[in-house]
């Protein structure tokens, strides 16, 4: 698992993205994890996360909706979001649960936070180092295991565009296709559709909730911009 | 996966929804997907909304709003029909779901996602330890996909240079040999979206892991997600940021465990908590 480490994008363009996920490891700490869990998100709520998720069978705040009819379509409107306090209730074990925020100050507050209440699950944070390096001085956290990306290697012919690859990368499991990135890119240059919308299109999609729509909001508006400049 | 023909519409709404471009219009008009490409990943199914409209009528009322020039264009990611099916998938085919739906149960491989939790609970498990440096090479990554017979290569390539697999990863469970790294051969022509290679290594051997790895991924026809793992000193600091920076790798980020997780649960009887 893997789901948020390669993130495409030089690190000027990675200053909106920050996950803090916790992970159970069974077996140790696995007992009452779900409580500890929710005390994780409840705590993430306070700093405005962009995406959130905790492990179960029904995905993160962002969701497709299923059985939809002319009333709902028409009369009431799409509803792309759940509400986190039902994301909270559904968590199933294994306890695991992620926040994406798009602001280093949040993250910085949040892992103070966390760290005074002693959870006992894991924490990890995915973002550019020298962020982390900078928080972590300034609260006290010192890294225990650190796993850095590389990048990408092999065929790279096969890859898609920058800003369509900075999009799909922000899910790790690959669930956003590029095609569909590159669709949004274009109905939003096009102004079909608003950037806010098809942010959140491309979320329904990630299921583990570590899609950042702040920064795919800022991806698809440079991307019209860029068209109007050109 | 496939399209149910008596309930689709025909808008092409799933078309670029897919991650493999498994799905395209046939010559009747209506979605079909291709087997080979497509790799169970269950976006199309799962991650589409749904409407239950009716296939004739809206063919008709589409037929006739072209006619005057006029389009009938659900939002772009709705399937109107709920025309998506997923079939029952036996053996080695399961296989594509459960590397690449992070959602599947795994019944075929006996371990969960395509990968383990790595060093994301390291303080807990001590899989890296200090002087050994852990390896995920990811293939297929990201959304191009990859055959196991290309990840068979590789394994074999790195079996040689004496790595140590990671057991519970569900691609080691797949080697019929550890020790060669050589995949089952009824699998080898499944494609997955992606699976990880993951292991670990004494850590004066990075340079030459990456160099072989390097060496053996330019022959593939995908790509690769290639990531590398330490534990830290009690400063914080690392024996291999700077070592992959002067091999000319960006390692300016990362994922941080930061080292808050405990052991809690009750020792069993007759054993001492350790924390």
């Amino acid at each position: 698992m893997t789901n948020t480490l390669h993130r495409f994008g030089k690190p000027d363009e990675l200053k909106d993205d920050y996950i803090a996920f916790t992970l159970v490891c069974p077996g140790k700490n696995d007992m009452g994890s779900i409580e500890k869990a929710r005390d994780f998100l409840k705590i993430a709520l306070k700093y405005n996360p962009v995406n959130f998720a905790a492990e179960s069978r029904h995905g993160p705040v962002f969701r497709p909706e299923k059985n939809l009819n002319l009333f709902r379509l028409y009369l009431r409107g799409r509803k792309e979001i759940v509400s986190p306090e039902l994301v909270m209730d559904e968590m199933e074990p294994p306890a695991h649960a992620v926040v994406v925020f798009d602001k280093k100050q949040a993250l910085e507050e949040f892992l103070k936070e966390i760290k005074e209440i002693d959870l006992g699950l894991s924490v990890n944070v995915s973002s550019l180092v020298e962020d982390f390096k900078e928080i972590a001085q300034r609260i006290g956290i010192s890294p225990h295991s650190i796993n850095y990306s590389l990048g990408f290697r092999g065929n790279l012919y096969r890859l898609p565009e920058q800003q369509v690859l900075a999009l799909t990368t922000m899910c790790g499991h690959g669930l956003i296709a590029s095609s569909f990135a590159k669709k949004m890119i274009d109905r939003v240059k096009e102004r079909r559709l608003a950037p806010e919308k098809a942010a959140r299109y491309m979320a329904k999609l990630c299921v583990c909730g570590a899609f950042n729509t702040s920064r795919a909001e800022r991806i698809l508006h440079e991307a019209r911009m860029s068209k109007s400049k050109a | 996966m496939n399209i149910d023909k008596t309930k689709c519409i025909g808008c092409a709404n799933c078309v670029p929804i897919c991650p493999m471009g498994a799905i395209y219009i046939a010559d009747d008009g209506l979605s079909e997907i291709n087997q080979e490409t497509c790799v169970e990943c269950y976006t199309c199914y799962r991650g589409m909304s749904t409407e239950n409209l009716l296939q004739q009528p809206t063919r008709f009322l589409r037929g006739l709003l072209a006619f005057f020039k006029l389009r009938f264009q659900p939002d772009p990611d709705i399937c109107p029909s709920g025309a998506i099916t997923a079939d029952e998938l036996t053996w080695p085919r399961i296989l594509r779901r459960a590397f690449s739906d992070p959602q599947a149960p795994h019944e075929s491989t006996g371990i969960g996602g395509r990968g383990t939790q790595e060093v994301k609970t390291n303080e807990l498990t001590g899989r890296v330890k200090e002087g050994e440096t852990g390896f995920t090479v990811e293939f297929g990554r990201p959304g191009v996909g990859v055959y196991f017979k290309e990840v068979d290569k590789v394994s074999q390539a790195l079996a040689k240079m004496s790595v140590e697999f990671q057991p519970e990863n569900p691609l080691t469970a797949l080697m019929f040999n550890v020790k060669t790294g050589e995949l089952r051969e009824d699998v080898l022509n499944e494609k997955v979206m992606s699976c990880i290679l993951e292991f670990k290594t004494d850590i004066a051997k990075m340079p030459d892991i990456l160099n072989t790895i390097e060496d053996e991924i330019r022959q593939l026809d995908t790509v690769v997600a290639l990531g590398v793992s330490v534990r830290c000193d009690s400063n914080g600091d690392d024996a291999v940021r700077d070592q992959l920076t002067s091999m000319g790798y960006d390692a300016w980020r990362a994922k941080i465990n930061i080292g808050l997780g405990k052991h809690t649960n009750p020792a069993p009887a007759g054993e001492e908590k350790v924390s």
